[in-house]
């Protein structure tokens, strides 16, 4: 307990604070008033685009000069702009690959203190602390790329904390890690805060990780103004409604169709039985002795069994690197078996050979369809409607068949009011609707999705596992792999743990 | 929700007041940008470039009409981040790049890339920076090609070549440049301006607006 | 096909002497070996100077499977190289074939000959001295011992990191388009897809990147400093020194030879 190594805590101001972005009309942020005390613990809570992360990145000095964009009123950090007080303000953001920044798990940590011009032997002893404040103890040469996503953030979290910041920012840093990799960071960021005493604001829809951490909640409103602030007890009571609206999880609300859960723990209720009554099951795909593997020389898993069902879903779960994804791709006809065989039902192959991976990829349009976890990663059209017609021009239909299938999933998936835009400028909640709808347009008998519910705020959840559900029960096969409990509740009809190296099936 | 601002041609090409310091966002996306297209010449080798080595060697310098496609990068990086130096800076990046990863042509890798960065830098250099639009991407693919035919006389000993090889492989180098590299290039960052990849560049803010 | 291939550094086996180089020497070594060698277009000088290399390379440890696994690039640049000035090298001395522009004469073919070695003199010592150079450890030597600005070194050495990402990214997307029902025709209109989306996943993940540097006080006024020394040495001038040597041995037995033939004569 090196107190004395612990820098004060910072003090924020804003008055009258405001950002535009240079290619925004509106400002992301207008008229802030807040006053942060040294030490305090701010969940910062608001619609997409109502500028919390503009505030965070100017409060720690980064939001660009001034041919990014404009500024009005005042913002301080101890006093100071906050571009003036670098390293007194340490910022953690969402993509754990894209924070990375040098090859070496040492090397990445002292980067902070060498642009700070801290001396060489001060560096190495102030490294080590924060690896072990962490808790991520590894050799200082290990590479970062090895790392997980809970290992990289905690890693993105030691290289802040290094830099000895009163003020810790805190950017969404949990919304792309599984259960494990939440827990990580958030005991990781309470072990720091504990020990440095340092003022954090953190930005996060799911507020059950963080809410007994913090002891203030800020709201900002759609257009960046304040609209709330105070104890989470009083604040995420009174704006219920508003948070819930703008996709906020606030604990304790219960999902629609009564499954009750938390974020970071196990599903609390039982599943609603959509596998009820289906006695002449018919396995769409089924798999025996299956080896898995990207490359013929790293095989993942051996020996796997798998039936797919029609009309129920099917979840894939398991730690990380056990070859989730891969298995899924390899059941999608994307990845060769490397032992065993997939084989589609008769019924499904409807004339083709058996193994998916044999067919064209045209003729897997309307049998398999599999929706990426990146969405962006399967766009290939310049806007929405494009996107959502290339499936159905590789099947050749019409265009005015084409267009009334467009015109459908537009609708049903409010996208309808994006029709012209770039599929790489929506939000991330449109971009995977988007993904879905994209696959679903030349409708497959069997659905693959991985991690569909990623980093997602409440609304597109809800609307997402509802679509599912439908689909489910109209006799769709669907197959996902995910790590979310509620998910599973809703959507686990059948159940693949894959361990390591070993799988075991669960009906 | 998404409208294209109704800014005239003139008013797109021409960068407003802008410093010439180079932010961090600036290099690291040049960066970025010569990693990315040296990989995505490694991938089209993949799919099926040994024809072209083939027809370059036989050919008395035809194989000079897809140089241009490699000459995209310093163009790029010119259109995009729009300061002194970027051009010069992405080639030499990703001639640096593909001699670590371990090229045929050795330290050549790196000449030809501060060669070629020089061609399209002298372009921009010569719009005093302020300039950005498909004339300057033109001519500074066009003179990336040159630069590297000049290059190539030396290095590779193409002045031990007969005339009418030189002469014909420099007009299909140059063409090439400004239409692989130039044209190409100039359409590649407005199709990238139009998915907002772009926005902390003035190159992205000029051409779409998101209200 | 895989793109793993690509992926760099592979443990290797370890190189005598050379392993112990700072990177910014071997690059120094490189340029100062090939560079005069650029200045002629003779066999003499290229065989000397290949020679001496393979039996130094030899020395230091590269053995024949590991030559054949870097250097095969080369072995196949070399003979296209020679094919190419074998048809439209300047023609003198006897005439053998034509064919419209091309001419195969006794000086093209002694040019031929000529540039197929020198392709090798000149590409080998880059491929086999830059093996096993870590890129964090080049630009450390290129921002401490060239003193080159570190903003722009530290830039670059960051965002070439992201390398193994887009290998990533460009895998998944190829998966993607089979599933998308694109995947049976049009290599060349689905390869600009990717290559598009790449760009656009590069761009994006390079401005995320460039904010959290700046967050770790990347970029300021405050002068830096160096968490790890990058040192020179002993056996950086050793290996120098071998390279001026080399290249002058080459040159100065072509001139003795009388085989001698700068590039702009």
């Amino acid at each position: 307990m090196s107190r004395s190594s612990a820098p004060a805590p910072a003090a924020i101001e804003a008055r009258g604070w405001g950002w535009r972005h240079a290619s925004r009309l509106r400002p992301a942020v207008e008229k802030l008033d807040l006053r942060i005390h040294p030490g305090e613990r701010v969940l910062l809570l608001g619609p997409s685009g109502a500028g919390k992360s503009t505030l965070l990145h100017a409060l720690a000095g980064v939001h660009g000069g001034d041919d990014e964009g404009e500024e009005y009123g005042e913002l301080m950090v101890d006093g100071v702009a906050p571009s003036a007080a670098r390293g007194r303000a340490g910022l953690v953001l969402q993509d754990p690959d894209s924070q990375v920044i040098l090859a070496r798990v040492g090397d990445d940590v002292a980067f902070g203190c060498e642009n700070l011009g801290v001396p060489r032997d001060e560096i190495w002893p102030r490294v080590r602390r924060a690896l072990a404040d962490v808790g991520l103890e590894l050799p200082l040469e290990h590479p970062s790329s090895a790392l997980s996503g809970g290992q990289k953030q905690r890693l993105a979290l030691a290289g802040a904390i290094a830099m000895r910041p009163g003020l810790l920012l805190l950017d969404e840093p949990t919304a792309n890690l599984d259960p494990d990799g939440v827990r990580e960071v958030r005991d990781a960021v309470g072990r720091v805060l504990e020990r440095t005493r340092a003022t954090l604001v953190v930005v996060e829809h799911r507020v059950d990780v963080w809410v007994d951490l913090v002891e203030r909640v800020v709201v900002l409103g759609r257009d960046g103004r304040l609209i709330a602030d105070g104890t989470p007890g009083v604040v995420l009571v009174e704006q219920r409604r508003e948070l819930l609206d703008a996709g906020v999880w606030v604990p304790g609300v219960p999902l629609p169709g009564a499954v009750a859960f938390d974020v970071t723990g196990q599903a609390t209720a039982a599943t609603e039985s959509g596998s009820a009554g289906r006695s002449a099951i018919e396995h769409a795909l089924t798999a025996r002795g299956l080896a898995i593997g990207r490359r013929a020389n790293a095989v993942v898993q051996r020996g796997l069994e798998l039936d797919v069902a029609a009309g129920a879903s099917t979840v894939i779960t398991g730690p990380n690197g056990v070859g989730k994804s891969t298995l899924a791709l390899t059941a999608g006809g994307l990845l060769r078996p490397l032992e065993g065989r997939v084989e589609a039902s008769a019924a499904l192959a409807s004339g083709l050979k058996r193994e998916p991976i044999a067919w064209r990829s045209r003729e897997l349009l309307t049998r398999i369809g599999t929706v990426f976890q990146e969405p962006e990663h399967q766009f290939v059209a310049s806007t929405v409607e494009g996107e959502l017609a290339v499936g159905l021009r590789a099947l050749r239909l019409d265009d005015v068949a084409i267009a009334a299938r467009v015109h459908e999933l537009l609708e049903r998936l409010r996208l309808d009011h994006l029709a012209r835009a770039n599929p790489f400028t929506l939000s991330g909640g449109e971009k995977r609707r988007l993904s879905v709808a994209a696959v679903l347009a030349t409708r497959p008998s069997v659905l693959i999705l991985d991690e569909p519910t990623f980093g997602q705020d409440r609304s597109t959840w809800i609307e997402l596992t509802a679509l599912l559900r439908e689909l489910v029960d109209d006799g769709l096969a669907l197959v996902s792999v995910t790590h979310d409990a509620a998910f599973i509740a809703r959507l686990g009809d059948e159940r693949i743990v894959l361990a390591a190296s070993t799988a075991r099936e669960f009906a | 929700m998404h409208t294209t601002s109704p800014t005239t041609p003139s008013a797109r090409e021409v960068a407003p007041k802008r410093t010439f310091r180079w932010r961090v966002v600036d290099i690291v996306v040049a960066a970025v940008i010569a990693v990315a297209t040296g990989l995505l010449f490694l991938f089209w080798n993949n799919i099926g470039y040994a024809w072209f080595v083939a027809a370059d060697a036989v050919t008395p310098g035809l194989g000079g009409i897809a140089v241009g496609i490699w000459l995209i990068g310093g163009v790029l990086g010119g259109l995009i981040i729009r300061k002194p130096g970027a051009a010069l800076f992405v080639e030499l990046v990703a001639a640096i790049v593909s001699a670590l990863i371990g090229n045929q042509w050795g330290i050549e890798t790196i000449y030809s890339g501060l060669a070629q960065g020089i061609g399209a830098e002298l372009v921009f250099a010569l719009f005093l920076y302020r300039r950005f639009g498909l004339t300057q991407a033109i001519l500074a693919g066009a003179a990336a090609g040159a630069a590297a035919w000049t290059l190539e006389l030396f290095v590779s000993g193409n002045l031990q070549k007969s005339a009418e090889f030189l002469a014909l492989y420099f007009g299909t180098v140059v063409v090439s440049g400004a239409v692989l590299a130039g044209l190409v290039g100039w359409l590649l960052v407005r199709a990238l301006a139009a998915t907002g990849a772009l926005s902390r560049f003035a190159a992205g803010q000029d051409v779409t607006q998101r209200v | 096909m895989s793109a793993e291939t690509y992926s760099v550094p592979q443990a290797a086996a370890r190189l005598r002497f050379i392993d112990r180089v700072n990177p910014v020497s071997r690059l120094a070594a490189a340029m100062l070996l090939t560079t005069p060698l650029l200045l002629t277009v003779d066999w003499v000088s290229a065989a000397t100077a290949l020679v001496i290399q393979l039996v130094l390379f030899a020395l230091a440890g590269v053995t024949l499977p590991t030559l054949l696994r870097r250097a095969w690039p080369i072995l196949i640049a070399a003979p296209v190289a020679g094919v190419s000035m074998l048809l439209y090298g300047q023609p003198s001395g006897e005439e053998y074939w034509t064919f419209w522009l091309a001419r195969i004469t006794d000086g093209s073919i002694e040019l031929a000959v000529a540039v197929t070695v020198r392709v090798l003199a000149i590409g080998l010592p880059a491929v086999l001295l830059f093996m096993h150079v870590d890129p964090t450890e080049l630009a450390d030597g290129l921002a401490q011992v060239w003193h080159l600005p570190s903003r722009f070194v530290l830039g670059a050495l960051a965002g070439a990191r992201l390398v193994g990402l887009f290998i990533e990214d460009w895998q998944a997307m190829s998966l993607s388009r089979r599933a998308r029902g694109i995947g049976d025709h049009g290599t060349v209109r689905r390869f600009a897809t990717m290559a598009f989306a790449l760009l656009v996943l590069a761009i994006r993940r390079g401005s995320k990147l460039a904010t959290a540097m700046e967050a770790r006080g990347f970029g300021s006024e405050v002068p830096r400093t160096w968490a790890r020394e990058s040192r020179v040495g002993w056996p950086d001038l050793v290996l120098v020194v071998l390279a001026v040597t080399i290249a002058a041995v080459s040159i100065a037995s072509a001139v003795w030879a009388g085989t001698f033939h700068a590039v702009w004569s």
